[in-house]
């Protein structure tokens, strides 16, 4: 079982982290591939819909770091209720399918994570990024994999030193996500203002510790 | 000023360093502006998200607030608009939850005289949800022993609780009580 978390920080556009206090994005590293998840991860999933009930949902943004998200949302043009933050998301689903539903061991993992922490998480394929991640908002002419058309000048993006690697709470790029033959994945955690630190490290240290069961 | 004006708008002159280095200040200057709105949004959240939680489990209430097309960075005007909305949208929900306060009120107060005088409200049913409460239970004003105990004026509430299974078929038409705004109960004439 891992125990070690290697946290990595990445970087944040000059002109975001100056509007935007408390922006940051760090990620980890991960053995792929990513198969079916294994019987104690998905009974510590059932674990976790069994303690996650109505209540919880409802009082949810009342709670320090799913409110963190949504006033953020807010604040960059997302309504929360509409563009869910990744929380709430997977509150919504538990609440209409009646439990949080086994995909595969990263979805798993990241759920765990999510749920436990309220942070926001992403995944991306190591080997098809180039250095390291940040957020950073989009130039002209630049578009996202897989999108017909370009981004508006000025999207909020995860981006590598290269391209966008995905929008900013949204659709991730095609071929950058995680795929079966996965061979290293890139968990990102995507910190706002009222997140603290600590959080942010838990959440990623869950989902590496989900990630090592057998 | 008249004369910077008239070279400004007769294009193609570049402003004079004085000038360009007031317009980059008066740039920057929105950023305290911008700040300022960003705090005043996470309050109205916090204010929505209190409110959201104290309606459950009211249903039929609108909690969205348009997007302004992010993710992006937003100015000022836009952050304007979302804190504008968002307080608009606290005011309406405010004033539905203030509506449906004064109608679970009343219906609580019918409830109690059901309870007390059953004959009084022959075959009014009340369910949770027309009090305000969470659930599936509901009171029903039926007589005792059916067509006897109609014929004999023998009337009693009957308690009923839990949710029908999924499996149950469609939910039985409601029977709620409504008591329009403004208007007196519809029993109140036969008390």
């Amino acid at each position: 079982m891992a125990e070690e978390l290697i946290a990595k920080q990445g970087w944040v556009a000059p002109v975001l982290r100056n509007e935007f206090p408390g922006l940051a994005i760090s990620w980890t590293e991960l053995d792929g591939p990513s198969g079916r998840s294994p019987e104690p991860l998905r009974k510590r999933l059932r674990e976790i819909s069994d303690r996650f009930h109505g209540g919880h949902a409802v009082h949810m943004r009342e709670r320090p770091i799913p409110w963190a998200y949504r006033v953020f949302f807010r604040q960059i043009g997302l309504d929360p209720d509409q563009t869910r933050t990744p929380v709430e998301e997977l509150a919504l689903e538990r609440m209409k399918r009646g439990g949080f539903k086994s995909r595969s061991q990263l979805d798993d993992a990241l759920t765990v994570a999510t749920i436990e922490t309220g942070v926001a998480l992403r995944a991306f394929d190591s080997e098809k990024m180039l250095g390291r991640l940040g957020i950073r908002d989009s130039g002209p002419g630049e578009s996202l994999e897989g999108r017909p058309g370009e981004l508006p000048t000025g999207t909020l993006v995860i981006a590598d030193e290269r391209r966008p690697l995905g929008l900013l709470f949204g659709a991730t790029a095609s071929g950058r996500g995680v795929h079966p033959s996965t061979r290293r994945i890139t968990v990102a955690a995507i910190q706002v203002k009222g997140v603290p630190q600590i959080a942010v490290e838990e959440a990623l240290w869950v989902t590496t510790v989900a990630m090592a069961v057998d | 000023m008249p004369d910077l004006l008239e070279r400004s708008s007769a294009g193609g002159v570049a402003l004079p360093p004085d000038a360009a280095r007031l317009e980059s200040l008066l740039v920057a200057d929105e950023r305290p502006a911008r700040s300022e709105l960003r705090r005043q949004i996470a309050r109205l959240e916090r204010e929505l998200g209190e409110l959201f939680a104290s309606a459950f489990p009211r249903k039929g209430i609108e909690w969205s607030v348009a997007p302004g097309g992010g993710p992006r960075l937003l100015g000022v005007g836009e952050l304007e608009q979302i804190r504008d909305e968002l307080a608009e949208r606290i005011a309406e929900v405010k004033g539905v939850l203030g509506e449906r306060a004064y109608v679970e009120t009343r219906n609580r107060e019918v409830l109690e005289r059901m309870v007390a005088n059953p004959e009084k409200f022959k075959w009014v049913r009340i369910s949770n949800v027309d009090v305000g409460e969470q659930g599936c239970r509901h009171w029903h004003s039926r007589p005792r022993w059916g067509l006897l105990g109609m014929l004999m004026g023998w009337w009693r509430v009957k308690l009923s609780s839990g949710c029908p299974l999924p499996s149950a078929g469609p939910e039985p038409r409601s029977q709620l009580v409504r008591i329009p705004m403004g208007s007196a109960s519809r029993f109140d004439e036969d008390l």
